[in-house]
């Protein structure tokens, strides 16, 4: 048992520096390929004289001074300006400055987003976005998840029944993403019943009480959670009850009813307790999609999340914001991969032995 | 295989999704035959000519068919045909022309834009000028312009005419409202209907002698062709059509390249073990951690828009994605089957024991799946599109929609413009969804009792 266990920890920290180094490669890569290889810094130089010159030759007080003062003028003014943003420094050693930034999560300041709150850090933008990317996709993520492993448990035990079959024919409709629904649950709720605001994430203006602001949230997620749902409830109900099957025709479970057990304890202790952690880890696996898929569903619905933070930034080029939003996502990545790994080492002995057995064999 | 691909007989969703994959490929081929590659392009980047005669954003002919209304189809009259031109002289080298452009209106709604498009070829240097009238089905002439100095190619819009608009009956704001409906009657622009019967507009000029003067009076209608129009007055058809190819091979291409690639190193990677297999293992976790669609999504912003390029970066990011995990795990357990020891008795080399033994082995696994990544590609190019960075030139799917969306086309009401392309997007995914799972269940042993 303490062998055991001690092997376990042991799979976990070599897992969790693996991570770690895998982390660092991908957030280097993504600063890389943000700043174009450095290329994006002549365009950031040209912009920066540019506003410095139209800055300089706009002041009244510059009026009578001769072009080659002004000149000077302007050039001085750039190189301060170039040195405040560290772009007098190569952008080799800048991108390891971005990387050290990027991975203590201090995240920098934005160049031209500000939060609501009138913040320039990246960090508080981020965690200004982050709560409503949180309530709508913990919520929807939970909902389907709870449904779909109720669902797949009644439809294993009424397996054949018309509800069953029709789970069956309608699980290849999951192949359509959770935008893709939205814009169908847009044009029917919204453009064409107008029950159902078209997207945004509250009211406009703010109701002024605190209920009354909960209700309208509720309100405006209704929309973006039923697409998701859609998406991925019968190819999930399919999933989990052809799995729930399989594990019904074990020897054991036959057993089980052989000594006369009710339906209740054979289900929770020989069907779902041995299925759990494969449920878990593809619940894993879907969070991870959804996290993905948050970018394309936060802009179709309008919703102020983590997605439309990414994607306001990327159209005008705020690279401290692109990286600190792809920073947060790979730490999300990493932490549930690394969940992953160490569900699996949890129930598959096999696992943890063949990662300390490898090179003997 | 072959056996059991023949069970998939069985299976009404194998048959209903190969029918519509059948289906889509027929569309393909004709609409890369009909429309080459580079004429898709010229007619969907538009321009002047191009698409001058169609109207903007206007629903399909088929709308009809729903409403007890007639709707107005666009109607063209120029001098070529129906047009009436009267030639006279007036002395002083000067001839006195005028055009006389009837039309018959017999639609219940107003039209949508009117323009009225002239050419003339003269020698002389100083512009002449023309007035133009319009002719309602009571003989009424109603001044549109007067006097007005005239280009050698005109385009007189006459729906953006503030004068027009001012000699309009009391409630009509709009001119190609007003100019249809009912003087004597002043009512808001909502409550009127269009007046049917004989319109004529009719064009007067003097030009020298030996020019020649032609107009052509287009009145655009509310709806148009198969599948509509957009607000640059593309017709929907050629980018539906031309979607279809681009759909299918974005998806199988990206499904093959990505899953085959897959497949094959992880077979390699874990028939020689060791170093490669490690290598393979830890460049499958930086992928894993690799944001995808945020790094698509810069790819295309920073670098290249282009379909192809992202499609490689797409194969490029998913070869050492999480199948390879799935992969690897199967070929570590047929990698200790017995036949291949005996592969390895007779002395079997290396390759041909991954590429006769191990990989065949796992081929039927990867059948279905491979079938079920498909749409998922097809929709992540769909996906990419509606974020605003599809490709420039090309007609997909996707374009369409995120047409749709910049434009407010479901606040508008304009249905058709999102309905149209998503439909086409739905029954692509669903019919390659249908098929991946009945394989799932023919090739899954376990599958096929439950």
């Amino acid at each position: 048992m303490r062998a055991n266990l001690l092997q376990l920890v042991r799979y976990s920290i070599v897992k969790a520096i693996m991570l770690g180094i895998a982390l660092v490669i991908a957030l280097y890569l993504t600063i890389l390929i943000v700043n174009m290889g450095g290329r994006l810094d002549e365009v950031r130089k040209a912009e920066i004289s540019f506003a410095v010159s139209q800055a300089v030759l706009a002041d009244p007080g510059n009026a009578g001074v001769p072009p080659s003062e002004l000149k000077k003028q302007i050039d001085a003014r750039t190189e301060i300006e170039f040195r405040r943003l560290g772009l007098d420094k190569p952008f080799l050693i800048r991108s390891f400055n971005y990387l050290t930034t990027a991975m203590s999560l201090s995240l920098g300041r934005a160049e031209q987003l500000v939060s609501d709150s009138g913040s320039r850090l990246v960090r508080l933008i981020i965690l200004e976005r982050l709560p409503a990317t949180l309530v709508l996709f913990g919520t929807a993520n939970l909902l389907i998840f709870f449904t779909t492993l109720w669902a797949g448990l009644a439809l294993s035990r009424h397996y054949g029944s018309w509800v069953d079959r029709l789970v069956v024919t309608l699980a290849p409709t999951s192949a359509a993403p959770g935008w893709f629904y939205g814009i169908f649950l847009i044009l029917i709720f919204a453009a064409a019943l107008g029950v159902l605001p078209w997207g945004g994430m509250v009211d406009a203006p703010p109701p002024t009480t605190t209920l009354g602001y909960a209700a309208s949230v509720l309100r405006h997620m209704i929309l973006p959670t039923l697409a998701m749902f859609l998406s991925a409830f019968f190819s999930s109900v399919y999933a989990r009850r052809t799995f729930f099957l399989i594990y019904a025709s074990e020897d054991y479970v036959d057993l089980a009813k052989a000594k006369g057990l009710p339906s209740r304890t054979i289900q929770n202790r020989y069907i779902l307790r041995p299925t759990l952690p494969t449920i878990i880890t593809s619940f894993l696996l879907m969070i991870i999609a959804m996290w993905m898929g948050a970018i394309i569903l936060e802009t179709v619905f309008n919703w102020p999340g983590l997605g439309r933070l990414y994607m306001q930034a990327v159209n005008i080029n705020d690279t401290p914001t692109i990286v600190g939003v792809m920073v947060i996502y790979g730490y999300l990545l990493a932490i549930s991969v690394f969940l992953l790994e160490f569900i699996y080492a949890i129930v598959d002995p096999r696992v943890r032995i063949g990662a300390g057995a490898k090179k003997g064999v | 295989m072959l056996q059991r691909l023949k069970t998939l007989r069985r299976y009404p969703s194998a048959i209903i999704g190969i029918a519509v994959l059948a289906m889509l490929v027929i569309v393909s081929i004709y609409a890369v035959i009909a429309i080459p590659y580079g004429e898709a392009i010229r007619l969907w980047r538009g321009g002047p000519g191009v698409w001058d005669d169609n109207p903007r954003n206007a629903a399909p002919v088929w709308f009809d068919w729903f409403t007890s209304d007639a709707l107005p189809r666009t109607i063209i009259v120029s001098t070529a045909d129906a047009g009436v031109k009267r030639v006279e002289p007036i002395g002083g080298g000067k001839n006195r022309v005028e055009i006389t452009l009837p039309f018959t209106y017999n639609y219940d709604r107003f039209p949508n834009e009117l323009i009225l498009r002239s050419e003339a070829v003269s020698e002389s240097s100083t512009r002449t000028r023309f007035s133009v009238f319009w002719r309602t089905p009571a003989g009424e002439m109603v001044p549109l312009a007067t006097d007005r100095a005239m280009r050698a190619t005109d385009s007189y819009y006459i729906s953006q005419d503030l004068n027009v608009s001012s000699k309009l009956p009391a409630g009509a704001v709009r001119p190609e409202v007003g100019l249809f409906s009912d003087y004597a009657v002043s009512a808001p622009e909502k409550e009127r209907t269009p007046v049917k019967g004989e319109y004529a507009v009719v064009i007067q000029t003097e030009i020298p002698e030996g020019a020649d003067y032609n107009a052509r009076l287009v009145v655009y209608g509310t709806v148009h062709g198969v599948a509509g129009t957009d607000h640059r007055r593309r017709d929907l058809t050629v980018a539906l059509l031309w979607g279809a190819p681009l759909a299918l091979v974005f998806g199988l291409v990206a499904a093959v390249g990505s899953s085959l690639i897959t497949f094959v190193l992880s077979g390699i990677g874990t028939w020689y073990g060791g170093a490669l297999d490690a290598l393979f293992e830890r460049l499958t976790e930086i992928t894993m951690i690799i944001p995808f669609y945020p790094v698509l999504i810069m790819i295309g912003q920073f670098y290249n828009r282009s379909l192809w390029i992202m499609l490689g970066v797409t194969i490029a990011l998913s070869i050492f994605g999480a199948a390879m995990k799935t992969y690897r795990a199967m070929f570590l357990q047929a990698k200790e089957a017995p036949y291949i020891e005996a592969a390895r008795a007779y002395g079997a080399g290396n390759m041909r024991i991954v590429f006769r033994y191990l990989l065949p082995r796992i081929v039927p696994v990867l059948l279905p799946t491979f079938v079920t990544m498909v749409p998922s590609f097809v929709f992540l190019e769909a996906s990419i599109s509606v974020l605003g960075l599809g490709d420039p030139v090309l007609p997909t799917w996707g374009k369409i929609i995120n047409d749709a969306q910049t434009n407010d086309a479901l606040y508008k009401g304009m249905y058709y413009w999102v309905v149209e392309p998503a439909v086409l997007l739905m029954v692509t995914g669903f019919a390659f969804s249908m098929l991946g799972y009945a394989l799932d269940r023919v090739f899954n042993p376990k599958l096929r009792t439950v």
